[in-house]
Parts: structure tokens; sequence; C-alpha cells
């Protein structure tokens, strides 16, 4: 039963996340680590799958009619995602404890990390596109909170809510390309939609489909031109930018493009818009890296321009291409995440992040810079860490497509040989040891096993070989070699070329971070993105104010006109009104009845007093139940009486102590309250007209009347409908009308106590 | 407000209302009546009550807050609606027993009935709970 398994692993993490927070309340900060055990059994339990070889997708249907099913794989793709996310996530939880230390909030910060954490693992591990979708979303609204988790802080809100607009107009471009893909390819299961790629891509549908699945990838991983959201974010604490920001989140979109791959790829647009977004963000983001001066925005720079990376492999589409994406992606997730937590470290222990007054650390926090000298290594590829491989790799598979990409590849791995001198190697080189002090165990030692495991499989890649093929091949790639020798080919003299490069790069830091500054252009995107902002608030703060002015009769005033312009342009459009064609066989009491309508709503007009007006209206409401009682619908006829006596009582009660009609308003005002009102009763008269003369299906009534008795035992059809045979209906109105009461409640006790 | 024909009347009239409205709920199924018209009968019966002796005695009489009552019903609809689910029918579908009473015959009993019953607790609770708080206005 793995799929069963499955579900429940990802039930388990949600499960965690609710026990969180009493977990800490209960046993203390200093015990919360204890918590990663939850994301480290997931991990063993991961790696158990990824040895017994691939599970098939299985199907739970959920809610089979809407194609949403509960239907999870653990192929090579999944399992190696789920294997970064559950893998990384340990690792931050018990980082985190050391980092927060006594911090009272981190019960609530581990509940959120454990929920982000299990809605990536469903977005990795689910085979239907709706039920990936909704854990998208989960990994969006999580991160929000994560990133805003020092709240209190206008920048840090700022930050969550910018990444949050990004991310979810993203989703909602994903989710528009994942209906239409389940309206071309009739399910919404990745595996079937795989098997009907031909049928599905000559879909009419299937460019826009493409590009807005492509959109939402984009968004989630930061890719030009929505890549502003990334170093914002940067807000967030450190463990949360080593997870979110490198290891996890951002990954979502690559995960998606290798996942669809097979299903979207191998077209003029997928190269075209893929490849040409990832090449933008590559080159923008290793260049603006260079800029950098704060710890945490460089990292956040080069995980842009790593992202990008990743896009343009998956974009070219090659075999070569798409193994180097699965191997960068790996490298990527070990060498970012400890370089981020050392970030972290580096900031608590030395109190600064600028990178420019940082130094001397290496005496005093030695574990520490071990680490990351060690992921840094990585980073800058240098043999022989995994970094070096997936380096290599992308050097070739860019060599294959031509020397454009190539130079493109060369110039990120030149950004990043950069950034991971000066994040892992500038802040502890220099003889005079800076006032600081070392990290505790449990924050080392997270730096340590992230930059250890890119060690091991750099030295040892046959251990990792058999999962990152079978994710390569079920990205469209099978038969991927994974070696850490590729031999003294162009791509070996190529990176020893970024070595070289790299290094002068960094003796002139200084200089090339005054060029950038001074090349950066002040409005990028994300002053597109404010402008956007603001001017969404500035519409709707109008619309708002224009609407809720605070005086009923405007509230009444738009609701009419509103439901008049709704209601009466297409009836006067499409249908036109007419007189019905009945039969009228008035006797004298229906012209009586119609007469004292008449006059009462005359009366109720004219009328000086207040409860005079409403007892004029009551009158016509009794005239009007009367009628009712006249055809027949006694049913009807005493619900109509009761509710208008009561009508009436409820606006004797509310208008008891009020003044007689003062004549406040001007004549003018007056006559366009006729002109509403008598606008008003037009439609509703017009309507009855149109639906009397209208018959487009048989009347159910008749159903009703042969069924009630036989179905719902019931011979007051009314009844029966009310509550039976509609009773969904009924329960809903029951709803709007308890929330209609505390609505009233609250409007007279607010009065009460305003000023 | 407080004649004194109207306060002799309500005390007279107070329980013919609201067994009058028990009534309409009980045979609303088969003949004209239901649970809305009955709570609204039920409601006018308490109204008057409030208008004669004030709202404070009403809520004193009542025991029960009018906005407990909104939820009571709102809760017997959807426990009324469970019913079905349990049955492993959709929610909502009504389920239909037999009530045998000896000597006095064997009635259908259903889940309507309890859905009914709600939507009458519920009217009473809205009706109620507005109607007081003008009154004390």
């Amino acid at each position: 039963m793995p799929a069963l398994m499955l579900a429940a692993s990802i039930l388990a993490g949600f499960g965690a996340a609710g026990a969180a927070p009493a977990f800490v309340r209960r046993f203390g900060p200093r015990a919360a680590a204890w918590i990663a055990l939850v994301p480290a059994a997931l991990a063993l339990y991961y790696l158990s799958l990824a040895r017994s070889g691939p599970a098939g997708p299985r199907v739970l249907p959920w809610a089979p009619s809407l194609g949403l099913n509960l239907s999870f794989t653990a192929d090579g793709l999944g399992l190696l995602f789920a294997l970064i996310v559950s893998g990384v996530g340990a690792v931050v939880a018990v980082y985190s404890s050391g980092y927060f230390g006594g911090d009272a909030r981190l019960g609530r910060f581990y509940g959120w990390l454990l929920v982000f954490m299990a809605a990536m693992l469903g977005v990795v591990l689910s085979d239907n596109l709706l039920l990936l979708y909704i854990f998208w979303e989960i990994t969006s609204v999580s991160s929000y909170i994560l990133i805003g988790f020092d709240h209190e802080e206008a920048r840090s809100r700022a930050a969550a809510l910018q990444a949050l607009v990004v991310t979810v107009a993203g989703g909602l471009c994903l989710l528009g390309g994942v209906v239409l893909l389940g309206i071309a390819g009739g399910s919404f299961e990745i595996s079937t939609l795989i098997a009907r790629r031909e049928a599905i891509q000559a879909e009419p549908v299937f460019v826009p489909a493409l590009v807005l699945v492509l959109l939402g990838a984009f968004t989630k991983s930061a890719q030009f031109p929505f890549h502003f959201w990334l170093p914002s974010a940067m807000a967030a604490p450190a463990p949360v930018s080593a997870y979110l920001h490198s290891a996890a989140m951002v990954k979502a979109g690559i995960y998606l493009l290798l996942r669809l791959h097979p299903l979207l790829g191998g077209n003029a647009v997928w190269t075209w818009v893929a490849g040409g977004a990832g090449l933008v963000t590559l080159l923008l983001g290793a260049f603006l890296a260079l800029g950098q001066t704060d710890l945490k925005r460089l990292l956040a720079y080069s995980t842009v321009s790593a992202l990008g990376m990743m896009t343009l492999l998956i974009g070219l589409g090659t075999p070569a291409s798409l193994g180097a994406a699965v191997v960068f992606v790996t490298a990527h997730a070990l060498y970012k995440g400890a370089l981020f937590l050392s970030a972290g470290s580096v900031d608590h222990g030395a109190g600064t992040r600028d990178v420019r007054v940082l130094g001397g650390l290496g005496a005093p926090m030695p574990r520490t810079a071990l680490g990351a000298g060690a992921a840094a290594l990585s980073m800058a590829g240098v043999l022989p860490l995994l970094g070096a491989i997936g380096k290599e790799m992308a050097y070739e598979a860019g060599l294959q497509h031509g020397p454009g990409v190539a130079a493109a590849v060369v110039a990120g791995g030149l950004g990043f040989f950069f950034v991971a001198a000066v994040a892992g190697y500038g802040p502890f080189r220099g003889g005079t040891p800076a006032a600081a002090h070392e990290a505790p165990p449990r924050m080392w030692a997270g730096v340590w096993a992230l930059a250890g495991c890119g060690l091991l499989l750099g030295l040892w890649p046959g251990a990792a070989a058999g999962l990152l093929g079978a994710a390569a091949a079920a990205a469209g790639a099978p038969g991927m070699e994974l070696k850490l020798w590729h031999g003294f080919g162009p791509a070996f003299g190529l990176s020893l070329a970024t070595l070289a490069a790299g290094a002068g790069l960094y003796a002139l830091r200084a200089r090339v971070r005054e060029w950038v500054a001074r090349m950066t252009w002040r409005r990028g995107p994300e002053a597109a993105y404010e402008a956007l902002l603001g001017a969404t608030l500035a519409a709707a703060g109008g619309l708002t104010r224009g609407l809720q002015s605070g005086r009923l009769r405007n509230y009444l005033v738009i609701i009419v006109l509103t439901l008049v312009g709704l209601a009466a342009t297409p009836l006067l459009l499409f249908q036109g009104v007419h007189w019905p064609d009945i039969d009228y066989d008035l006797r004298f009491g229906e012209i009586g009845i119609a007469a004292v309508i008449l006059l009462s709503a005359g009366l109720a007009v004219r009328s000086r007093s207040l409860l005079g007006a409403v007892a004029a209206m009551g009158a016509a409401g009794y005239a009007v139940a009367t009628i009712y009682l006249r055809y027949g619908a006694p049913d009807l006829a005493m619900t109509q009486f009761l509710i208008e006596s009561l009508t009436v009582l409820l606006f004797v009660l509310a208008f008891y102590r009020l003044p007689n009609f003062p004549r406040l308003s001007s004549r003018r005002a007056r006559g366009r309250d006729a002109v509403v009102a008598l606008l008003g009763g037009g439609l509703v008269t017009a309507l009855v007209l149109v639906a009397t003369g209208m018959q487009l299906h048989h009347p159910i009534s008749d159903y009703y009347v042969q069924t009630a008795v036989g179905e719902a035992h019931g011979r007051n059809i009314v009844n029966v409908i009310l509550v039976d045979f509609r009773g969904l209906d009924t329960l809903g109105e029951a709803t709007v009308l308890g929330i209609a009461a505390i609505g009233v409640l609250a409007l007279i006790k607010l009065k009460r106590k305003g000023p | 407000m407080t004649s004194l024909i109207l306060r002799v009347a309500v005390r007279v009239l107070m329980p013919l209302l609201l067994m009058f409205s028990i009534f309409l709920l009980v045979r609303g199924h088969n003949l004209p009546g239901g649970g809305f018209s009955g709570g609204l009968v039920a409601a006018s019966a308490w109204a008057l009550f409030a208008i004669v002796y004030g709202a404070a005695a009403a809520r004193r009489a009542l025991r029960v807050d009018p906005l407990d009552l909104i939820a009571a019903g709102l809760g017997t609809i959807l426990v009324s609606g469970a019913v079905g689910l349990f049955a492993g029918r959709p929610f909502l579908t009504g389920r239909w027993g037999a009530l045998d009473l000896g000597g006095y015959g064997v009635w259908p009993v259903g889940t309507p009935l309890l859905f009914d019953f709600g939507v009458y607790l519920s009217v009473i609770g809205v009706v109620l709970t507005i109607i007081f708080v003008l009154e004390e206005e």
C-alpha cells in the first residue's frame, strides 16, 4: 500500500505541525529540536522507498466528479525532492531551536515550518494536478506567514505580502493552466496526461495552458520578471531563508517544470519561453549578486541566478541538460542551504551581515567556518564536491547547445564562484580574530550536515546515481550518467577558466560592487509591482468610499439601480417585454383587492406619519396575501400574513421613537428617489410578465406532485419542497437569516457604544 | 403600552399561540403549516409578550438567548442532514422510519420533521434577536 503510506507520510507532517506548539509549550524551547525527528523519520522513509524502487501512482478517489483524486506517486523525481524537503527540513528544525534560543514564538514557528514541509511533500508526491495545486497554494500561504514571522516589523510584513501576491497570482495562472490541461487531456492525473501527450499538444488550448503553467512556475521559482520577491523575502529569519528560499519553496517551480517536461516540453514555445526566462534570470541574478553587500541578499540574488540556470537547463530540454538540472538542483539545495544557515550563524555571532565589515571570524567560529567553507567550495564548483559535478554537466549541456548558451552558463558559474567566495570565505578569512562567538552545536551541526552531504555525494556519486538517474528519467532524460571525473574536455577547460576568472573577480570585489551599483537601474519590475499594488489599493479605496457612504438611503439607491441595470439590460436587449396572452377572468373580488393595494401604496407614499406609512404598507401586504388565498395557496398566504404582521411590528419598534416626517430632503432628492423606486417597481413588474409568458421547460411542479407522497411521505408539497427536495436551499436561507439577525444585533449594539 | 386588558389577554393568548405554533410545525408535512410559519407564530407570541411586559421580562421568561436558538436551529438542521450521511446516502437525504404507538397506530417519522424543527427554532431565534434588541433600544 505505498500510496496509502505516502498519503500518511504527508498527513504525519500536518499532524506534527498541529502538535508542535503544544509540544514546545509543554517541554520548552530547548526540547524543540526533538521535533526534527518527524522530518528525519520521513526522510528515512523516502530513502527506503528510493532504494526499493519506484511505486506507481495509486488513486484514492476524493471528489471524482471534479477529477480530484488523492493520487500519490513515488517515482525518482518525486522522491528526490521529497528527500531534499524532509532532509533539509530536519536540519533546519534542529538549527532553529538554536537560532531562536528561548524565543516564546518557537512553537508557532515550528507549526508553520512543518505545515510548509508537509505541503511541499504534497506538491512533489501528488500525481493529480488539482491536488498538486492545493498543496502548492498551502506552501504559498505558509511561506507568507514564515516570511512575515517578525510581523511587528513593517518591512517583514511588506516582504511577506509581496511574496504572497506574486506567488498567488502565479498560482492562479497555474490553476488556469491545469484546468485547460485537464480539459484537453480528459484527466487531471499527470501520468495519464503524459500518456496522451501527442493529442494534448495538438489541442488549440495547449499553448495558453503551457504559458499559464510556466507563469505559475516562474513566479514560484523567482524567474525574471518576478524575481524581485525573493531578495525582499530575506526579511525572514535565517532558517526560513535556508529552507524556503534555497531548498524547498523556490524549487517547487523547478519541480513542476521537471515533472511536466514530458507532457509540455519538446516544442518551440517551451524552449523559448522557459529557456529565455531562465537565461535572463541566470544572467540578471548573477549580475545583481555582484553588487550586494548584505550577506543574505547576496545569497538570495545568487539563488535567483541558480534558479535561472535550472530553468534554462530544463528549457533546453536535451537529455544532457535535464540530467544537469537534476544534479544541479540537488547540489544547490545542499550548498545554498548550508550557506544560508552559516549566514544566520554569522549574523548571530558577529552581529552584522555586511560583507564589507565581516572578516576574521575563522578563529572565533572555526566550526561554522569549516562547514561554510565546504559549502562554498561546492558552490564554486571545486572538485571533488557535488557542485562541481553539477556545474560540469551544465557546462557540457550548454556546449552541446551552442556557444551563446554556453557563454551564459559559464557567466553564471563565474557569478556562483564570486558569491561563494564572498559568503563562504570572506567572513572567515583574515588574521585578526573579530569579536564574535561560535554558534551552538545544533547550529553548526546543520551547516556540517548539508555541506557534508555535498562532499560525500561528490566523492561517491554512485550513492545517489540511482535516485538522480531515476529523477532525470522521470523528467524525460533516461540513461543519465553520474561521475565525478569527466575527463579533460572543453567543459573541464571552461571549469578551470571559471575558477581563475572568479578568483580575479573576487580580488577586485570592491570595485566590482561599485561598478554594479552604478549600473543597476533604479526602476525594475519591483517598481511596476509597487505601482500596480498602489493603484489597486487606491482604486479599491475609492470604490469603497463611493459605495460604502454609511447612509442607508445611498445604499438603497445603489442596490436598486445595480439590480435594475443588471437585470433590465439583458431583458431589453435579448428578451423584450410583452403582455402575455392570458385569459384574465377578473372578478369583483380581485378588482377590490387590487384597489386596496393601490390605495395602500398611495397612502404609504403620501403619509405624513411614519407609523401611518408602515400601517399602509402592512395593509398592502395583507391584500397581496389575500390574492394567494384566493388562488389556492393557503400555505403561502398564511406565511405572508405572519410576515406582514411581524414586519409592521418591527417597523413600529424601530420608528416608535422617531419624530414624524420632517421633510428633510429637497424636492430634487425626492424626485430622484421616486425615479429609483419606479425603476425598481417597473423591473419587478417586467420580470413577472416575462416569467409568466415564458415556458422553457415543463413545470417542475408536476414532478413534485407525483413524488411528494411516494418518496417524501408528505402531502403538503410546499413544505416537502422546503424540508426535503430543496433542503440545502432552506439550510442556506436559515443561515442567511441567522447572519442577518447577528448583523442587526451588531448594528444596534455598536451604535449604542459609539460616540 | 401596559393596558390591563392587554396584560391579561397576553397571559391567556401566549400558551394558545405557542401550542398553535407546535401544531403548525407538526402538521406541516401534510397540511398547511410547517416550521417556518410555526416559528413565525411562536415568535409573534413572544414579541407580543415583549411589547407588553418589556424585553427584559421576555428574555427572563424565554430562559435561552435567542442567539442560542439560532445556533440550536442550524445545528438541528445539520444533524438531520447528517443522518443521511450515516446511512451512506448524500447529505440531507431524508430518512424515514416507523414509530409504533401500540393502540394509536403506526406513525411514520423521518428526518424532515427534525429538519423542520430546526427551521422552527432558527426562525424564532432570528425574529426574537431582532425584536428584543429593538425593544430594548
